[in-house]
Formats: structure tokens, sequence, C-alpha cells
């Protein structure tokens, strides 16, 4: 650590659960923390995402589950996890034990999956929020996720809001498949989402010239990484522009700290790293010291002052 | 409930670190490349059947990926410190690493994965490798013939230039059998005909290279009763067990079938616990299938 990055306060908040770093895991890219422990202080961490837990454990898709795309892939795991119950007995305990905050993501095929999840997580120790995922492309219906239609979108997110535990903040994970996002993240923010995480994969397809048939088992699948980096940053600044009182929690394609820094000045008061950990283990913890150095660099004295800036 | 041959490899004893290495030696090896690397902390750690991944592409990279590669030599002597791997060009990314020259770094992560159990001492070990997946035997055979095992190699490749690392398991091993399949060296044909012959005088097979010849070492293994451990070398994005990519169907101690990940729960599986003809499939008993929509017929 320098003197220049000590210097900046980065310090800040999803909702009203403080964060000591703005920097984060993101869901599925870091499974449930554990195996980042040899090359990161897991503790040091705004938050370890999780990845999306359902109710029942879920083998996940057939193989091949991904493709290496230019700046990115494809991937089509299908939520392969171990439930609810596997979560609440094996991983998040092992989080609370280090003193890791979890931000568990919940998943779902029903409007009633979500809420009982939400339910079965109130005061568990460690868990300082939910992000709601009503937009994985990896799901039975596809590109007909609660995220692409308002009305859907809000039906979760008020119900997830109702049964979860008051103390912990909702996100709202959003998909960028949609023709508005702006309207999506209004409907989900007058359903009671406390926050929006934005953005989720974009739904994409990858076909082998040898075999001449799509390289994914589940034929279509997730793009993340750089490539699509630009389309987040576009989401944020448009849903910050409408809904400035909105806290959002940027992903995207970020894999160093000016990565970090343009979500920021595009309204996101935190960030996750995603698909750059598979790249780099312990990403999240460089992202925050460039974080850091590039806030100092500019002249902030805070992550909060720098939040939103390239609007004003 | 089916009874198995083999335990579940154990997780390693000592976790992985990630470093920038500087490539200390790269030694075209037929269609390979061998590189050395100054990396002591992963030299000290590593035990056989574990593997490394690499960065590929430099830092501004557009290929994300890990390419991971089996750990195919370790000189952990004082003053020493060296990891190999043999690498093989066939895409953007391990075309990239082959092109590394000496004093170049690379980023890598190790060791990574489960090491091969082994015997009680002295029980006499067949050893399989297909194409360049002979390297991760190498360190195998050492340890064995150190542990007072008869070792018996068996190495097999398309053709002689994908033969791999025959004189280092020659150096060890007390028979080394060698096949191709265009004849141009050793026996022509594929490497179950020398498995048939030998696997009568072994009491613990291992094998590490492409999915079919492993099948086909752990299906020869365990209808002779042997138990097998095979390395599998499934498409991985990390390495390290967050991506959830590399998984394929094993039975587990409980007798129930996971899509387990093979960087983290492998890539060393019990022979006999791999469910090899459902690779690429949803079978209905794999746990959590049902979640899925895939129910008993």
């Amino acid at each position: 650590m320098t003197a220049l990055d000590t210097a900046v306060d980065m310090t800040t908040a999803l909702g009203t659960a403080p964060l000591g770093s703005p920097v984060l895991t993101a869901s599925g890219c870091s499974a449930f923390g554990q195996e980042l422990e040899p090359f990161v202080d897991l503790a040091g961490l705004g938050a370890v995402v999780t990845k999306s837990v359902q109710l029942r454990p879920r083998s996940g898709r057939p193989t091949p589950r991904m493709a290496e795309t230019p700046s990115g892939m494809l991937n089509s795991i299908g939520l392969q996890g171990p439930g609810i119950e596997g979560l609440l007995a094996g991983e998040l305990p092992w989080l609370a034990q280090r003193g890791v905050p979890a931000f568990v993501s919940i998943a779902g095929t029903r409007v009633e999956d979500f809420a009982e999840l939400a339910a079965r997580l109130r005061g568990v120790p460690g868990v300082l929020g939910l992000e709601v995922n009503i937009s994985c492309p990896n799901v039975e219906s596809r590109g007909e996720v609660f995220a692409c239609d308002p009305v859907a979108a809000s039906e979760v997110v008020s119900a997830v809001r109702a049964a979860a535990d008051p103390a912990q903040p909702v996100y709202a994970k959003l998909s960028p498949d949609v023709t508005d996002i702006v309207s999506v993240a209004r409907a989900v923010s007058e359903a009671g989402a406390d926050g929006l995480s934005m953005i989720n994969t974009l739904l994409g397809l990858v076909i082998d010239p040898d075999t001449m048939k799509p390289v994914l088992g589940g034929v279509t699948g997730g793009l993340s990484g750089p490539a699509v980096r630009p389309v987040a940053v576009r989401c944020v600044w448009q849903v910050h522009a409408a809904l400035p009182e909105v806290p959002i929690l940027g992903m995207g394609g970020i894999r160093t700290g000016l990565d970090a820094l343009q979500f920021v000045l595009a309204g996101a008061s935190a960030v996750s790293v995603g698909t750059a950990v598979f790249h780099d283990p312990s990403a999240t913890a460089r992202v925050h010291r460039e974080l850091a150095e590039a806030l100092a660099a500019r002249g902030f004295s805070s992550l909060r002052e720098a939040v939103g800036y390239a609007h004003r | 409930m089916t009874s198995y041959l083999t335990e579940p490899a154990a997780p390693a004893a000592q976790p992985p670190v990630q470093r920038e290495v500087a490539v200390l030696a790269a030694r075209p090896v037929g269609a390979y490349v061998e590189l050395t690397l100054a990396a002591p902390e992963i030299a000290d750690r590593a035990q056989p059947g574990q593997f490394v991944a690499f960065a590929v592409g430099g830092p501004m990279t557009a290929h994300l990926l890990r390419r991971s590669i089996a750990i195919a030599g370790v000189d952990a002597g004082p003053g020493a410190g060296t990891v190999t791997v043999v690498v093989a060009p066939h895409g953007p990314g391990s075309t990239w690493l082959a092109q590394r020259r000496v004093g170049d770094a690379v980023d890598v992560v190790g060791p990574l994965g489960r090491p091969f159990p082994l015997p009680d001492p002295g029980v006499p070990a067949l050893l399989v490798g297909g194409g360049y997946g002979a390297a991760a035997l190498v360190g195998l055979a050492s340890l064995l013939r150190a542990r007072g095992s008869r070792v018996l190699a068996v190495t097999g490749a398309a053709d002689a230039a994908r033969l791999c690392s025959v004189a280092e398991l020659g150096e060890v091993a007390d028979v080394v059998a060698v096949t191709t399949d265009d004849g141009s060296a050793g026996r022509p044909g594929r490497v179950t005909v020398a498995v048939a012959e030998l696997i009568g005088e072994a009491g613990i097979a291992y094998a590490c290279g492409p999915m079919p010849m492993l099948r086909a070492v752990a299906d020869a293994a365990t209808a002779a009763g042997v138990p097998s451990y095979v390395a599998v070398e499934e498409s991985m994005a990390c390495g390290i067990g967050v991506c959830m990519t590399c998984v394929l169907p094993v039975v587990g101690e409980d007798g129930l079938t996971r899509f387990s990940r093979s960087c983290t729960e492998g890539p060393v599986f019990g022979g006999d616990r791999v469910r090899f003809a459902d690779v690429g499939a949803l079978p209905w008993d794999v746990v959590g299938a049902d979640a899925m929509g895939v129910v008993a017929p």
C-alpha cells in the first residue's frame, strides 16, 4: 500500500449495509469464495457475492460449458449448486467464521422460490444482503428471464423484499438483453429493490467451424468479460441518469482499477469483478488497489465523491 | 450398491500460489515444446498428478482463460526450484505459450488439483501415457520406483513426433512399451494392446491422456480387478475451482454421481468412478439433475 491510496476513503455501502471496500466478487465467477483464499484476503473484499443458490441442489448443464471469445467467454453452466440447505450448512458458515461478508445471489423459476429463499436467509450470520438473479440466461426458459419483463421482475422483487430480513438490502440483477433497461430498473425499484446489480451476461452463441454445430452443450450461453464492458457502463449510465437515488452495484468486464473507475463515474457505488478472476485469481484485491490509486491521482478523497461524477 | 476398486483422490497437502516466473529453458521435443520455469514455491509444493495454469498473451491479452497443463517434472533441490511442462501448441493460447523463450516472464498458478494416490510400497504399477499426457507420469514413475514399486510404462501417440517423455520414463521404469497409431515408432497400434499384456503384472494402474484412452485403460484395469487412477484433461477456464466449466460425471464415496470439477476434485479420479460413457450428457441420476427437469425413466 502506498501513502497515495491509503489517503482515499474507499468505504461504501450496499443500501444500508456498509462495505469496507467497493470491490466485490461477481456471482457465478468465484463460486462461494473458498477457492480464492490462497490468492486474496477475502475479509478485505467488500463482500463475496455467491454463485446463485436455488432451493434444491442443481447439477447444472452437461459439458461443454464454455467457449473462449474475443476478450470474453461464453458460459452455459446452468446454475450448478448445492441448494439452500447445502449453502446454509457449509459455505455460509465457512465465510462467517472468517469474517467475510456474503452477498447471497438467489435464483428460482417461480416467484415463490425466490421468496422462500429470502425467508430462509433471514438473520443468517454473515449475510449482508441478497442479489436477486432474475436475469440468468442459462435457465430453462432461456431468453424469457424475469428481468426482460418489468411486471414479472417486479413480482419477484416485491415478494423477495416482503420475505427478506429487513436488515438485508435486496438488489435486483438486471439483464442488458432488453430494449429499455431504465423501465425495468424503475419497475423493480418501485417494487422495493434497495439497489440494482448491472449487468448479467448477454445471451450469445458460438459455432464450431469444424463440427459445424454450436460449441456449448446448452447451445446458447452468457457472454461475459471485457467484451461486454461498454454495454455494462452504458446500462449503469442510463439508469443512474434516470434514477440517481438508486444505488448500483456495477459489473461487466471489469479487469483493472481504471475499468472499475468507469463504472463508478457512471454511477456505481460498488463493483463486482467477475470473469477477470478466471484470468487472475487475485484480481479483486488488485482492482481495489488500482481503483484507490486512480481516485487519488484524480484528486478524490473518497470513493463516494466519484460516484456518478461523469454526469456532473 | 456397486463396489469400487478406488477411493477418491485426496486433496493436495498445500495450497497453490500465483507467481510471475521466468522461463529458464525452452526446448522443442517432437511436436511439443518443453518449458522449464524458475518457480521454487511451486516446485516445493508440487506432487505427481498436479498441474499449473498459465495466463497467456500478456497483460492486455484478449484470451482471458487460463491454460492448464500437467506438471512434467520438478527439481526442488537446493538452488534449483524448477518446474517443467510440456506444451502442445494447438490453439492461440498454447501456441503463445510454446513461443516463450528463455528470460520471458509468465504468470502461473499452481500446483493445482489432487495428486495421484500412491499404493502400498512395493506394489507393481502400470503407467499409461497418451501423447503429451505421458509427461504427467514421469514424476509419478520416479516416486513409485523410490518406494520400491516395479514400474511398467506404456506410452503411445498418433505418430513418433507426438510421443512424449519416452527417454525420461526409460530412465526410471523397468519396462517401457511404445506404440504409435501409424507405426512410425514402437509397435503399430494403440496403447491398449500393450496394456492388455501388462495389466496382469500390475497391482495398480495410472493413466494420463485423451479421454478415449483413459476410458480404455480404466476399463481394462477394472476388468482385471486392478484399481486405476486417471488424470483427465478437461477444458478449464480458471483451473482453481471457481468457473464450474470442467465438470465430469464422477461417482463419489457415497455411491452418488455428481458433476465434479476436474480442477479441484480432479484431475486425478478413480478410473472406475468416472462415467466415461456419460461425459457430455446429463444422466438422470446425477445429483441435482431432477432440478434441471431430468427425471428417472
